[in-house]
């Protein structure tokens, strides 16, 4: 009975302990916070936006290019200004990070379960298997990813589609080789002779038993490879070759003020990387945190 | 050991044919190059001929086939916009891109190593933790959106520096450099600070980790007791140990410069090959496509080769797990 209770209790309290942990960091508390606001935002974009910018309604081409602070025709500011056709940036940004974090969380989520399936394959199976999908991986990774990137989109074409296909095959190599090397150290311990010797077959072993021992230090490879996504993404969308013109996410944006930075309209591009470069150092900064707070050798 | 280095090099000659293979059949597959370059009004008879001309009537293999069999002897057919040969295309943007690449790696080493050197000798200071937090901006900051603010600071709003472009060359052993002239300087200023920015933050953290670890090691406590002046016990015994693993992380990331420069490139319009890669997929040019990939993945092997082998001369532990696998 008394062995039941601690069973019990014992996430809550090690989940306490976690929250402890990570709040000894102002800073990546302070992160937290920023990242959470920044979700919300994206989430409710279409309800906090001064204006639907993508509604050819609501735009008037008379407050085209008009300064950050500037009044429009029918009265309410444009704080960040407005670009090339009347569009409010605020209301722009508001939609871009919803996109921008939609195409980085969905790929990444992804190329994790990928990541998971074939690394643990690897490394339960060995012989061949692993030999063949480590060789891979190491291709791959030899490799920028803005280089496979681009040629893949080369290839595909343009598309939100095709370019979530392109940030998964960048991706998912990394995860792969994460969850090997864990799986491999896992392997070796007792608790899973000790599941063999139950008579347990090899799929549950590896999906109960093992698997939950390799994702702490998966989640914190996914935290950052998030905000890498998003700089892809946007990296992408800036030479031509990412979202189409419909959906239009910061990188897009970024992209579309360049030709009216020369004339000094800096607003176009510089509010909407503004908002890119809080999202990724305030996601870099949780991750960091994470990491040390999840790291066995540290505590 | 020479076994190793063959065995070596047939792999890397494996993963090059692979990756034309890949290469060529994905470029294949996207549009059909003869809509863009000719007259909308040309008739059945005129596409035939052009769609001939180019060789795109043959089935895929076979222009595969072509491919690589003129490849090996350095040709790698000619571009549809211009009709000159691929290769000479690249060739002739080559030195810019080297040029854009190499400078950018000596501003990162000659700024990151003293930064990640003071970080690592006094890491509680105020200074150290101003240059790591820096360094996490470099790593943060999306290298095509610096480019855009080094424009608006420095062209739009100061006017010091030009936004575009190459400047002036002279020619050097034959080849067009900007380094020489004042013009090619101020140019190159720009699009090389921001190539090497996130390599500078990358060397800062290996050079900061690498005195970190150097500093408590018993030869640097050795060194002081025999009283060798602190900068000397810096600047000549960890210096020269943390440098080795610096150095080749400054060969792997050469690859990677060059890559990352296709963004740079198009942000600063500055005539490389990055340049000329964004501009061919825009309209379609698929032997130039297929050439600056079939170069760049030439150059990575070579890298990656190159590494492996320095490693395994230097490192015996390496040589053995390697011969086993």
């Amino acid at each position: 009975m008394s062995d039941a209770i601690t069973v019990s209790t014992a996430p809550a309290s090690s989940l306490r302990e976690f929250a402890a942990n990570y709040s000894k960091s102002r800073i990546a508390l302070a992160a937290l916070g920023v990242l959470m606001l920044i979700l919300a935002v994206a989430l409710c974009a279409p309800l906090i936006s001064p204006q639907n910018p993508y509604d050819l309604a609501q735009l008037d081409i008379m407050d085209s290019k008009l300064a950050p602070g500037a009044k429009s025709g029918a009265g309410w500011t444009f704080w960040l200004g407005t670009d090339d056709q009347g569009r409010d940036m605020l209301s722009a940004i508001f939609h871009g990070l919803r996109i921008s974090l939609g195409v980085g969380v969905t790929s990444t989520l992804v190329a994790l379960a990928i990541g998971i399936v074939v690394g643990l394959l690897a490394a339960y199976v060995g012989g061949w298997v692993e030999a063949i999908i480590m060789r891979l991986v190491d291709l791959q990774l030899s490799f920028p990813s803005i280089l496979i990137a681009l040629i893949l989109l080369a290839i595909l074409g343009q598309g939100v589609d095709k370019i979530v296909v392109a940030l998964i095959t960048v991706q998912w190599a990394y995860y792969a080789r994460t969850v090997r090397g864990a799986a491999l150290v896992e392997k070796r311990k007792e608790y899973v002779d000790a599941a063999i010797c139950l008579g347990y077959s090899p799929v549950r072993i590896v999906l109960r038993h093992i698997m939950p021992n390799v994702l702490p230090p998966l989640i914190v490879v996914a935290t950052v490879q998030v905000a890498h996504a998003i700089a892809l993404e946007a990296t992408l969308s800036f030479l031509g070759l990412g979202m189409p013109i419909t959906s239009p996410s910061l990188g897009l944006l970024i992209s579309n003020g360049f030709t009216h930075l020369l004339s000094g309209k800096y607003w176009i591009s510089f509010f909407p990387g503004i908002a890119l470069l809080v999202t990724i150092v305030a996601i870099n900064l949780v991750g960091d945190q994470l990491r040390d707070v999840l790291n066995p050798r540290l505590k | 050991m020479l076994f190793y280095i063959l065995r070596r090099l047939a792999q890397s000659l494996l993963v090059l044919l692979v990756m034309s293979a890949l290469v060529f059949v994905g470029v294949f597959a996207i549009g059909n190059p003869v809509d863009i370059l000719i007259n909308p009004q040309a008739d059945q008879a005129e596409i035939a001929r052009v769609t001939a001309s180019l060789g795109l009537d043959q089935p895929v293999w076979v222009q595969y086939w072509n491919f690589i069999s003129a490849a090996f002897s350095g040709d790698l057919g000619k571009s549809f916009a211009s009709n000159v040969p691929a290769m000479q295309l690249i060739l002739q943007r080559m030195p810019a891109t080297v040029e854009l690449a190499l400078s950018a790696m000596v501003m990162a080493i000659i700024i990151g190593l003293p930064l990640g050197l003071w970080a690592g000798l006094r890491p509680d200071s105020f200074a150290a933790k101003s240059i790591m937090a820096g360094s996490i901006l470099g790593f943060s900051l999306p290298t095509f959106w610096v480019g855009l603010m080094l424009i608006m600071i420095f062209s739009v709003w100061l006017g010091w520096l030009p936004s575009t472009g190459r400047g002036a060359t002279v020619e050097v052993l034959g080849l067009h450099l900007s380094i020489f002239t004042w013009d090619g300087l101020k140019h190159m200023l720009m699009p090389a600070t921001n190539l090497a920015l996130f390599k500078l933050s990358l060397l800062i953290r290996l050079t900061r980790a690498g005195t970190r670890e150097a500093m408590v090691q018993d030869y640097v406590r050795f060194a002081r007791a025999k009283g060798v002046p602190e900068n000397r016990v810096v600047s000549v015994h960890v210096l020269k140990n943390i440098l080795i693993p610096i150095v080749t992380i400054i060969g792997l990331e050469f690859g990677s410069v060059i890559a990352f420069a296709i963004i740079t490139e198009t942000v600063f319009a500055w005539p490389g090959m990055g340049k000329l890669l964004i501009d061919s997929i825009n309209v379609l040019d698929r032997p130039v496509i297929v050439a600056y990939l079939m170069i760049i993945v030439f150059l990575f092997v070579i890298i990656n080769l190159a590494v492996d082998i320095l490693y395994t001369t230097l490192d015996p532990r390496v040589r053995l797990s390697g011969a086993r696998a």
